[in-house]
């Protein structure tokens, strides 16, 4: 099926070789175990499996076939045609890493442009060429700033409003370091807007402040103050940001973040069930030594030619071994390809009207909603995006099995990560829901209330 | 010709996807908050899509020909995997849907979790390392926690043999361990002398490499394992280059204590020009409860009404969390379909073929070129590609020579342990034409390195671009269209 070789093919090179049978090949493996019993299905033709995959992804039912309020992290936009079109070239999928330039300028040239408009989103100077998600990126920003200070500064700040998947990565990665402190994002910190309790506990053992913006509640917050107050103390900040919301907001660049991370699903990457999705990466020139991860440089070939090679490999772990800044050793190839095909194709244009359509169709949602009586918005005073948090007097999970059977997933349960948010839901709008769904959905609530 | 950056081709005015107006009343954006410019490219669709086509034919893939970059598999990716994991019904799935109505991701994780345990004779495995270097952070967190949980602090030492991969020394220093190298013996296996040696009381594990990165089936595996055991410390088997032993030999059965595949080389996921890679774990039945989080269970057997049902569980002892959501499910669905149509046989047989194709590659070759270790190879194999009569031609310039012949060049100078390292792995998707045109390029550049040794020295000659100059990359620093801070004043 997959190996091309004929019968006489094997037979003439077992010649070449000196053998008699293709087993002789394999007598240095301790023969008890040679050759064992596999428990596997039937091998299935193309054509059956092709069936077997389609019958499988029947039994799902999909963002297409519910209106889907579902966000925390990941979220469904439009992807234009010609995204997955180009995405589908052999040349750019089936191709390894770019370690010989000469023979791969194509990925090199598409990282050196996603990484020039990462850059440019996010308002900072320098992007690396991804990681695996947000939450590894932010693990990452979290090892950076912990070797920035050589271990002297062992606290990290994290906000209660930084997705709680991303806080568990974190402290995942930084499992086996006993001197790193990772705290802040406590019941008693809390999640109130103005962030003053995180900022009063910026010291100087602080190596890192991490927020996120919009946070996980969708809520835009002015990070000034506590960005003030961390560089008073020494410390670095870090931003999660979702980059569909950065086309309208001030970048975190511009109010001095020193790193910048995110999760870049939202550029043209399907939902495919959590994954693969890719992990942005950007910091202040002052940084760029100590980032982890690739990065693609601009230089000349022999003939004096423009040309584009991986650069400062220095740092990574095929040259520096137990020394690298990080074990990775891929970056999201196809993945950040299809981010600046995404980002190319909307443009300046397209891009921001998107993030508009989020936001004005997330602001119709939040405010029909809240007129139903037994829903209200609990910050309702604080600027969002494009998610949202809505308290019921319903029970969460009663409401949402109720709406699922009216054709709504209706949000995330933030009851479950949240105690103090018992009762609430977080509820994510994209350009992809219509004003006939966000009316359906109010008047699916509105029957909740009188049933 | 150069492809001009997509900055370059941006003329204001022009537009490329665009969308409707929002038909709800409109809300106003909050005025503090708004970015002052946003100079992002403005092309017309045509534009962009031959922008990124002509990237594309500067790429060298495996769509176009051989590719034998040793350690890498660039074996050939079925076309059908592209088509079964873009399905609505799996790519429109949101991570966090409700279990009943994701019931098939479920199923197809559950039964993947249980195949690639089966291949690998393991007790069970997760899927949600996004990568082989992540498998292995996964797999140490699980080799620290299993100590420091039966209160064993003492055990700070990983071993690593000389011909490892670099994620391995870096993985281990990740999580606080002191990796120690370990040395090969003449015949390419891990010298048992000095492994015991080092095998103490605070010895946490080794992490082997097996068939190793010469190509090699280690000749003491049993004992390897047996030498750690017996000193307290845990096996973690590099399953990167389990190409070679599909169907012919279960790691878990010997005693390997925990291994990662990479999806994206053994079981034909595409490299996508350097990721999303996908490296599940298995462990054997005393690690089970340390596996990370998400790992799918089997929620209720079913009848004869119902089918069986799946669902999220957190294992007992549980390392934790590594990635959101639940792993790089895109690439599991590729993987699936390849083992589904594959089987036991059809494993077996892309393990034979490709052993044979590297040694008949071996074979054919090592009379020119030096072979350290002369004997029989598994999926790849390592020569020298230097000349003591040409002492100035090495390695990197017979890779760069064969791109003229319109090969992709071997991995060059890994593993450390050979001198001017030329290592190649053919894969079974080559047929025994393509492998005799590189034999013959390969013999062809072994004489052109004694009689015309400039055209190795200047090579490659037909590519988009020649040799790059790394150390000025290196220095000038740019890493973005625009020189920093270029921006605003172009757009104002």
């Amino acid at each position: 099926m997959f190996t091309p070789h004929t019968k006489a093919d094997v037979e003439a090179m077992l010649k070449t070789i000196g053998v008699e049978k293709v087993e002789d090949l394999f007598k240095v493996v301790p023969e008890k175990n040679r050759f064992p019993d596999l428990d596997l299905p039937q091998p299935l033709s193309e054509m059956q499996a092709a069936a077997e995959l389609d019958s499988i992804a029947s039994a799902n039912a999909t963002t297409r076939d519910f209106i889907s309020f579902l966000g925390a992290g990941a979220y469904q936009h439009y992807i234009p045609a010609a995204v997955d079109n180009l995405l589908q070239r052999g040349e750019f999928y089936t191709a390894y890493t770019p370690y010989q330039p000469e023979i791969s300028q194509g990925t090199l040239q598409a990282i050196f442009e996603f990484q020039s408009l990462i850059s440019l989103l996010t308002g900072m100077d320098v992007s690396n060429a991804s990681h695996y998600d947000g939450a590894t990126a932010a693990a990452e920003a979290v090892i950076l700033a912990y070797n920035n200070f050589r271990g002297k500064r062992s606290k990290v700040l994290l906000s209660r409003a930084i997705n709680p998947q991303y806080r568990e990565v974190i402290r995942g990665y930084m499992q086996a370091n006993d001197a790193i402190r990772i705290v802040g994002d406590d019941p008693e910190t809390g999640i109130e807007p103005d962030l003053q309790k995180l900022i009063d506990q910026i010291d100087l053992e602080t190596c890192l402040v991490m927020v996120q913006y919009p946070d996980f509640f969708g809520r835009i917050i002015d990070y000034k103050p506590l960005i003030e107050a961390a560089h008073a103390q020494g410390a670095l900040v870090a931003v999660v940001a979702n980059p569909t919301a950065l086309a309208l907001l001030t970048p975190p660049g511009e109010i001095g973040t020193d790193i910048v991370v995110g999760e870049g699903q939202p550029l043209g990457i399907p939902l495919s069930y959590g994954g693969p999705y890719l992990g942005f990466f950007a910091v202040k020139n002052a940084l760029l030594r100590k980032i982890s991860g690739r990065l693609v440089g601009e230089t000349v070939d022999t003939q004096g030619e423009l040309a584009y090679v991986l650069t400062l490999t220095a740092r990574e772990q095929h040259i520096r071994r137990e020394k690298a800044s990080s074990n990775i050793c891929s970056n999201q190839g196809l993945m950040t390809l299809a981010a600046t095909i995404y980002m190319t194709l909307l443009g300046k244009t397209g891009f921001q009207q998107v993030a508009n359509l989020c936001y004005q169709n997330a602001h119709y949602t939040a405010n029909t909603v809240q007129e139903v009586p037994g829903f209200s918005l609990p910050f309702k005073s604080t600027p969002f995006f494009h998610e949202f948090v809505v308290q019921a007097d319903e029970n969460v999970p009663e409401l949402l099995a109720h709406l699922q059977d009216h054709g709504i997933l209706g949000g995330y349960d933030l009851g479950k990560d949240y105690p103090e948010l018992e009762g609430c839901l977080l509820m994510a709008v994209t350009e992809m829901i219509s004003r006939e769904d966000i009316d359906y959905l109010t008047d699916v609530l509105n029957e909740v209330e009188h049933a | 010709m150069r492809e001009p950056t997509i900055f370059e081709l941006s003329s204001p005015g022009r537009a490329g996807v665009t969308f409707q107006d929002p038909d709800v009343p409109l809300s106003e954006f909050p005025q503090e908050f708004v970015r002052a410019n946003f100079p992002f490219p403005e092309i017309s669709e045509l534009g962009v899509v031959r922008h990124f086509t002509k990237l594309s034919q500067k790429n060298y893939a495996i769509d176009l020909g051989f590719y034998p970059l040793g350690s890498c598999t660039m074996k050939y990716n079925p076309k059908i995997n592209e088509a079964t994991a873009r399905y609505p019904g799996f790519a429109a799935t949101h991570p966090l849907q409700p279990e009943d109505t994701v019931q098939g991701n479920l199923y197809l994780m559950y039964t993947l979790q249980y195949w690639l345990a089966e291949i690998g004779g393991f007790a069970d495995a997760t899927l949600a390392p996004a990568a082989g270097a992540q498998g292995e952070l996964v797999g140490t967190m699980i080799i620290a926690k299993y100590h420091k949980d039966r209160g064993d602090l003492k055990r700070t030492r990983i071993l690593i043999p000389d011909s490892a991969h670099g994620t391995n020394p870096a993985s281990s220093a990740m999580l606080g361990f002191d990796p120690v190298q370990l040395p090969s013996d003449e015949r390419g296996n891990v010298d048992l002398e000095a492994l015991a040696e080092l095998c103490d009381d605070t010895l946490a594990g080794i992490m082997f490499t097996n068939p190793n990165t010469l190509g090699l089936f280690d000749e003491n595996t049993a004992e390897v394992i047996r030498i750690v055991h017996e000193a307290g410390g845990l096996v973690y088997g590099d399953g990167a280059n389990m190409n070679a032993l599909l169907g012919v030999f279960k790691p878990g059965d010997c005693g390997i204590d925990v291994m990662h595949y990479n999806l994206h080389k053994t079981f034909s996921t595409p490299h996508g020009g350097g990721g999303p890679g996908s490296g599940p774990v298995m462990v054997c039945e005393k690690l089970v409860d340390y596996l990370p989080e998400p790992h799918v269970v089997m929620t209720s057997l079913g009848d004869e009404e119902n089918p069986p049902t799946y669902g999220f569980a957190r294992p007992k002892k549980s390392i934790g969390r590594v990635k959101t959501f639940h792993g790089h499910f895109g690439m599991l669905v590729r993987a699936f379909t390849y083992i589904a149509m594959l089987g036991q046989e059809g494993l077996r047989d892309i393990a034979e073929k490709a052993v044979l194709n590297a040694n008949y590659l071996q074979a054919k070759l090592k009379g020119t070129y030096t072979l350290p270790y002369d004997r029989s190879c598994m999926h790849e194999f390592v020569l020298e590609g230097n000349w003591k009569d040409v002492p100035d031609i090495h390695a990197l310039d017979i890779a760069k020579r064969l791109m003229d012949y319109d090969f992709h060049p071997p991995t060059n100078y890994f593993p450390l342990i050979v001198h001017e390292a030329l290592m190649i792995e053919p894969t079974e998707t080559e047929n025994v034409e393509t492998l005799d045109s590189f034999v013959d390029a390969m013999l062809k550049i072994a004489e052109e390195a004694h009689t015309q040794p400039e055209l190795l020295k200047n090579a490659p000659h037909n590519t988009p671009v020649k040799r790059a100059d790394e150390l000025k990359a290196a220095k000038d620093l740019i890493f973005c269209c625009y020189p920093v801070g270029e921006w605003d004043k172009s757009n104002q």
